[in-house]
């Protein structure tokens, strides 16, 4: 339920981009670690696109850069020891990397907001978790202490915690960790932001805690409307939810596609090997497919494309040449040599 | 694979309560968890039983019931049809030779101030008779080279390997004495999606060759599917389903097992909108106060009087070929398998 | 079907620079902590004095026969750097030769707390319940009284016919092991619950084993930093009894008791007073320093 009344867009939205322009189009993004043991590079080259009401999944697995990409979007990279040398991160068309810390924070919790792996950890545990909640209100909207707390019963109803009014004054330990997902949802909506990232958002939680959870979070986009990035390792929770997926591997997207297309027939070896490896409820398979070696160590990335060491389809130019991210179709694009022999099925 | 003979595993009526304290210095017993409530299951020589449960459904304490890391309220575990004795030392020494682990974590389960070789060495400086001092070194790099390790890495220290690494590592530890049953508790869980599958592959393959029987713990209902030759489903406590893997699968007769199916996530987009789902609502109740009679029956959407005064027992109920324990029992196909 | 079960290769031994494990991260630290440095420069420079004293004074201060009375109470000259003292004995060679009583205090007071306490903090910590009652209320019970006090007190009962190094090392320990306890005692706590102890468990090792082999190197870092920094405690904890007249008495020679004899002709002859004090305040402030770096290099929440 987005409030038009309420404006509280920074941005101008004049540019007279809305409408060519996505509600967020990350272009281009390198992120770089400065560390002990020499510079990671967590992020080379991302770009994604998100419309409002959308949900883009971001798969991949732990070292992949996809939680680092979505805490530069975020603006909450500690900086150093993290340094993003290249790329654009345009909100509604302004690129929010030029923006000012000051600016920056405007924009967080208002117009993007974020919710984590660990609510325990992300909740205050000194605090209830309405002061917590009503806190959103009083400090960007100057709300009055008791308008606040109404605001935030309002709101653990609509994230549909029982007995909210009861409740309000519990502390974060006193739920359980799905309720304590729900008010960490709460907070972040709030604001009635355009943006959401969800960083691995059910993965602590039971498989029918997390079904609940992802009922909520859809139901919560339809009403307001809002784009959705859901970040995730889980190919079941993305085929459920997403409407198009960035598939990430080393710091890199390899294959970007609508929910249906990869899932029928992906065209990239990482992709393919994924779906065929993962047991599935609905069927009784045989031997699984196992993607053979490690994932690449951040420090000592492979030459050429990073996973030609794992890969199937490898020839000698995989060695050398880092593949660019081919467009298959007006919306899809594989970062493989060799897409066409992915999507034909025929390993060389 | 096919039950044969004798079970090797006998459970019969386990219990575990952690009693609940109060006071510092007298300290007087308030209540109880009731973790394990009264668990019956076999299982063959051989055979893989997938145990199914979400947190606090008390698998995780069933697994050290079995391994007799805890002391069990009452209730018996039979190995080979001899009764596991936690106060007589050598029945104890025989029974861990041949009931070993796989643990979750692949981070904390192996020191990190021993190499490999201690580490997967270290079953047979216990169990000194299983393999002469001189050939322990050879064994370990066997070890190794079954779990698809490189036998020469023995003096490496673990963290010199990755997570998947690691959890082989644990693996070829649990190998060692050649146990009869291995009991894993999610092994695969805390490993990245493309190192699950070579884990599982694994586990499979070190069945088939050495006849491995299996108690697999997880949470993970599509892992366990696919490993699994019967499978348990675990709520508050208890057992509330148990069968062969396609009977609880594609026609699960208790309201939680069709609940917690549906909740699953299936890798593929087709259909979503229309496939059912079956929401439960609210969290499981604290397995110090659990409800009485059926203990689903505070979420459960068919729960009528007689289930609150009654708890249904694990038995085949009428329509059904399995177990469950539901006065309600009705199979339905949640998952649309084929 | 193994095919699929390649081989794998282990990640690339860690050729930077650094392997992750705790005691090597720590030694890591340690080599490119400049205080460390410093501080295991001066320790190893007191070390060698404390046992071969003669590398750095030609008169052995041991011998009563050096001391001269006809020379006694002289100040500052080339013959004798840090002038005599009230005997006529060489306060330079004196103040080398003092180095062992404290660096002997400092050693066997460590070794006797690091061993009662850390084996009582074991036991405690591993078995729990009765154990770890008994033994944690008796540590209280010696916690509760302060320590130098403590220490005058005991020595005060054993009188000074019978102080002597041992005396003040039994004194000093006495009061000391309880903090050594706590400290085991809390780090067995904290591993034993780890999962390679349950792994160990289920393949049926016994207490000994588990102990020895999976909880002692696991929880042994942070007694280690205590008793780096007690050693610097006891060795001023000795320079004050000796001071006060019941720790070590002469003719052996001790800092703390140079102090005391130089006390009353301070204002004349200040460096009687002054060379000892500053040794001593450089042999604390080494074994201090060389605590903080120690603890610095194991505590992972600094890096």
């Amino acid at each position: 339920m987005k409030n038009p009344s309420v404006d509280t867009h920074l941005l101008p939205a004049d540019s007279g981009t809305i409408g060519t322009e996505p509600l967020l189009a990350v272009d281009n993004l390198h992120v770089e670690f400065t560390t002990r043991q020499g510079v990671v590079r967590a992020v080379n080259g991302v770009s994604y696109a998100l419309n409002a009401g959308e949900t883009l999944a971001v798969l991949g697995e732990s070292g992949s850069g996809k939680s680092v990409t979505a805490q530069a979007i975020m603006g909450i990279l500690d900086m150093p020891p993290a340094r993003v040398p290249k790329g654009e991160i345009r909100f509604r068309g302004t690129d929010l990397l030029k923006l000012s810390e000051n600016q920056r924070s405007q924009i967080r919790g208002q117009q993007i907001a974020m919710i984590f792996q660990d609510a325990l950890s992300a909740l205050n545990p000194v605090f209830t978790v309405g002061w917590q909640i009503a806190e959103m209100f009083r400090v960007h909207k100057g709300m009055s202490k008791k308008d606040s707390y109404t605001k935030a019963i309002e709101l653990m109803d609509r994230v549909r915690i029982p007995a909210a009014r009861q409740r309000v004054n519990d502390y974060p330990h006193q739920f359980s960790g799905g309720m304590r997902q729900r008010i960490m949802i709460a907070m972040s909506i709030a604001l009635d932001p355009d943006l959401l990232i969800a960083d691995e958002p059910t993965t602590a939680l039971d498989v029918t805690v997390q079904a609940q959870i992802m009922e909520l979070l859809a139901e919560l986009q339809r009403d307001s409307n809002m784009g959705l990035i859901l970040i995730t390792h889980d190919l079941g929770v993305v085929a459920d939810v997403a409407d198009k997926i960035a598939v990430m591997y080393g710091g890199r997207i390899v294959e970007n596609a609508p929910v249906h297309d990869i899932y029928r027939n992906p065209a990239h070896p990482y992709t393919k090997g994924l779906l065929e490896s993962i047991p599935r409820v609905d069927m009784k398979g045989q031997e699984l497919y196992a993607i053979k070696g490690l994932p690449p160590n951040l420090l000592d990335m492979p030459t050429g494309c990073a996973f030609h060491p794992r890969c199937p389809f490898r020839q000698d130019n995989c060695v050398t040449d880092v593949p660019a991210l081919h467009a298959i179709s007006g919306t899809r694009s594989s970062a493989c040599h060799y897409w066409r022999e992915v999507l034909d099925g025929t390993a060389g | 694979m096919a039950p044969q003979g004798d079970p090797i595993l006998e459970v019969r009526d386990l219990v575990k309560h952690f009693p609940l304290t109060q006071g510092i210095v007298l300290k007087r017993q308030v209540g109880a968890i009731k973790a394990v409530d009264g668990v019956s299951f076999e299982l063959n020589r051989g055979e893989t039983l997938g145990v199914v449960g979400e947190s606090g459904c008390g698998k995780s304490t069933l697994a050290k019931l079995l391994m007799a890391l805890e002391k069990p309220t009452s209730g018996t575990v039979k190995v080979n049809g001899e009764v596991v004795d936690l106060h007589k030392g050598s029945n104890l020494k025989r029974f861990r030779r041949n009931i070993q682990m796989v643990m979750q974590d692949p981070y904390t389960s192996l020191n990190p101030r021993m190499t490999v070789g201690d580490i997967i060495g270290e079953p047979y400086e216990i169990h000194t008779e299983v393999a002469p001092k001189g050939d322990r070194r050879k064994k370990v790099q066997d070890l190794l080279e079954v779990v698809g390790l490189n036998p020469d890495h023995i003096n490496r220290y673990p963290h010199q390997f990755s997570g998947g690494q690691r959890q082989r590592i644990g693996i070829a530890r649990g190998l060692a004495l050649q146990p009869e049953i291995i009991v894993c508790d999610e092994p695969v869980s805390a490993l990245d999606v493309s190192i699950q599958a070579q884990v599982i592959n694994l586990l499979e393959r070190l069945q088939n060759e050495f006849g491995l029987a299996y108690i697999f713990i997880a949470h993970d209902l599509s892992v366990v599917r696919h490993i699994s030759d019967r499978v348990a489903v675990m709520y508050l406590g208890k057992i509330v389903e148990i069968g062969k893997d396609t009977e609880i699968y594609d026609k699960p007769s208790h309201p939680y097992t069709q609940a917690l199916l549906s909740a699953v996530p299936v890798p593929n987009p087709e259909g979503r909108e229309t496939r059912e789902r079956i929401i439960l609502q609210g969290d499981p109740p604290s397995p110090a106060n659990p409800p009485s009679g059926c203990r689903f029956r505070t979420r459960c959407w068919k729960a009528q009087e007689i289930c609150a005064v009654e708890e249904p027992l694990l038995q085949i109920r009428p329509g059904t070929d399995h177990e469950s324990a539901c006065h309600f029992a009705e199979v339905h196909d949640v998952v649309g398998a084929s | 079907m193994s095919d699929t079960l390649t081989e794998q290769k282990p990640v690339k031994p860690p050729k930077q620079k650094r392997p992750a494990s705790l005691w090597s991260d720590a030694l890591y630290d340690l080599r490119r902590s400049k205080v460390f440095i410093i501080a295991a420069v001066l320790i190893a420079i007191l070390v060698v004095m404390s046992i071969i004293p003669g590398l750095f004074s030609p008169v052995n201060a041991f011998d009563s026969s050096t001391c001269d009375l006809t020379i006694a109470r002289q100040g500052v000259s080339s013959a004798h750097w840090f002038g005599t003292d009230n005997l006529g004995c060489d306060t330079y060679s004196r103040v080398i030769y003092g180095a062992r009583i404290s660096i002997m205090v400092g050693v066997f007071s460590t070794l006797a707390t690091t061993l009662i306490g850390g084996l009582l903090g074991l036991l405690a910590g591993f078995y729990g319940r009765w154990t770890d009652t008994v033994l944690s209320r008796l540590a209280e019970v010696f916690f509760a009284v302060p320590s130098t006090l403590g220490a005058l007190l005991i020595l005060a009962v054993v009188g000074r016919d019978n102080a002597g190094i041992w005396t003040v090392v039994l004194a000093l320990s006495v009061l000391a092991w309880p903090m050594v306890l706590r400290i085991m005692r809390a780090a067995v706590m904290s591993s034993k619950s780890q999962d390679y102890v349950v792994a160990a468990r289920a393949l049926g090792a016994g207490p000994g084993r588990i102990m020895q082999r999976h909880i002692l190197p696991n929880a042994v870092a942070p007694v280690i930093v205590v008793a780096t920094m007690n050693m610097g405690v006891f060795i001023a904890a000795e320079a004050a009894l000796s001071f006060l007249g019941v720790g070590i008495q002469s003719p052996d020679i001790s800092w703390g008791l140079m102090i005391a004899d130089a006390r009353n002709r301070f204002l004349q002859a200040p460096e009687a007073l002054l060379f000892p004090a500053l040794f001593l305040s450089i042999t604390v402030l080494a074994f201090v320093m060389l605590g903080d770096a120690v603890r610095d290099a194991f505590d992972p929440k600094l890096r």
